[in-house]
């Protein structure tokens, strides 16, 4: 494809900007437009994709997973041996979730997950990612300054806590368990669920303590 | 390829910027692009590591100033031309101006559920056995190929730790290319952080890449 096409540039846009792009809303209703009237997209699907990630597969899946693991031993042995069974059996699975794995936090380690060549993120258990997760200050500083990532989160480790950090390199897709917090043996799982955050199951947070709820 | 895709360890691009209560979408158009992405996905014409590579390849200055969802509409259009389904003219005069090329299937709403539920699995069983084992120290390779890698600058010539063998995975820098999908053993291989950035890293971390087969040799 041509990237240079000089009926389409805007010369004087000093951030070399190209002005087919300058209205993201009419270039993208031009290309729905387009793909529609060639019988190539149904614009009901679209509809149906953006109502699944507004409404049905987002963070409170794997808030689900993690408060099942701080509960149930067993559940949480299988999620280290098999994530992607495990998380299944609650009922997540598909895309950017087909090949899962469960990082545990410790008191010894702390792990954040990352992906610096693009924006790979387990969406069958936290939905869409975030802006900040997709854009360069993230991708470029996770894997060199963590600690200084984590300070931008508001999360300070004792300085001798190890840092994993886990790059999506290939189609593994991460969740981190976050450890629970003190206090909260007599919360049922949607109880703590309610403590897990997206943040703390990418790493760039750390569960709830029920005080912070309230 | 060396592209601007390529982040790891670079520096300047200021703070990272969490946003509280940060909504699904930041405009209506974000919601189209996902979805026309996903539609087009659907076509059956090209792979995801194809789509990844047509991002990678947006000029440096354009991907970097760029939000994500537009460098995948950037790279969609690329993907568009390339495969005969709508041309820049036609998205710019806004209408149909010529057929276009046959898809494999079109999505339509009643298949979205579970399209997205199977998702794409993209393991496949090799006739080999992993060449290396948990434990194992390896290093992985410097080179630098015009070519689609997932390879990270940062980790090339870095020498690690096999710490888990996670399958035999389609092969992305072969398939983004057509070449096949050649399935190769993966493996978690994890660095101190003292190999990777040298003087003043961080003691207490460690990084680690999922790597194929064939960008590892045996220490």
């Amino acid at each position: 494809m041509d990237h240079h096409d000089h009926h389409h540039h805007d010369d004087d846009d000093h951030h070399h900007h190209d002005n087919r792009y300058s209205d993201m809303q009419a270039r993208v209703k031009a290309l729905e437009t387009v793909l529609t009237e060639k019988g190539l997209i149904d614009p009901a699907a679209i509809d149906a994709i953006v109502d699944t990630y507004e409404t049905k597969v987002g963070p409170r899946n794997g808030a689900r997973v993690v408060a099942k693991a701080w509960s149930d031993p067993d559940f949480a042995d299988w999620l280290r041996r098999d994530a992607t069974a495990a998380i299944a059996s609650l009922g997540f699975t598909g895309r950017q979730g087909e090949h899962m794995r469960a990082v545990f936090n410790t008191p010894e380690t702390h792990n954040l997950v990352v992906c610096t060549l693009c924006s790979c993120y387990p969406w069958a258990v936290l939905g869409l990612p975030p802006v900040w997760y997709k854009a360069p200050a993230y991708r470029s500083r996770a894997v060199i300054d963590p600690r200084g990532v984590l300070d931008e989160f508001g999360v300070t480790l004792p300085d001798d806590t190890k840092i994993r950090v886990w790059d999506s390199t290939a189609e593994l897709r991460y969740i981190v368990v976050p450890t629970r917090p003190v206090g909260t043996e007599d919360l049922d799982e949607e109880a703590l669920a309610d403590l897990v955050t997206r943040d703390a199951m990418i790493g760039t947070g750390l569960a709830l303590a029920p005080e912070q709820l309230r | 390829m060396n592209g601007p895709h390529d982040l790891g360890g670079q520096m300047g691009f200021g703070p990272v910027a969490p946003e509280p209560n940060e909504p699904v979408f930041h405009a209506e158009w974000e919601k189209r692009a996902l979805g026309i992405t996903l539609s087009c996905g659907a076509f059956g014409a090209w792979t995801l590591d194809e789509s990844r590579h047509a991002r990678e390849n947006i000029p440096p200055a354009q991907y970097l100033d760029a939000s994500y969802y537009e460098i995948w509409i950037r790279a969609l259009e690329t993907l568009l031309e390339r495969h005969g389904f709508a041309s820049d003219e036609e998205i710019s005069a806004g209408h149909k101006l010529q057929e276009p090329a046959k898809p494999k299937r079109v999505l339509t709403a009643d298949m979205v559920p579970g399209v997205l539920a199977r998702g794409g699995p993209c393991d496949r069983p090799v006739d080999t056995e992993p060449r290396f084992a948990v434990g194992d120290r390896v290093r992985t390779r410097n080179f630098n190929p015009v070519t689609h890698t997932r390879l990270p600058r940062y980790a090339r010539e870095k020498t690690g730790v096999v710490e888990a063998v996670q399958g035999s995975f389609v092969f992305a820098d072969d398939n983004a290319h057509g070449r096949g999908e050649n399935p190769q053993w993966v493996y978690t291989v994890v660095f101190d952080g003292g190999e990777i950035w040298g003087e003043g890293a961080d003691p207490t971390l460690t990084v680690s890449i999922d790597a194929w087969e064939s960008y590892l040799e045996r220490v």
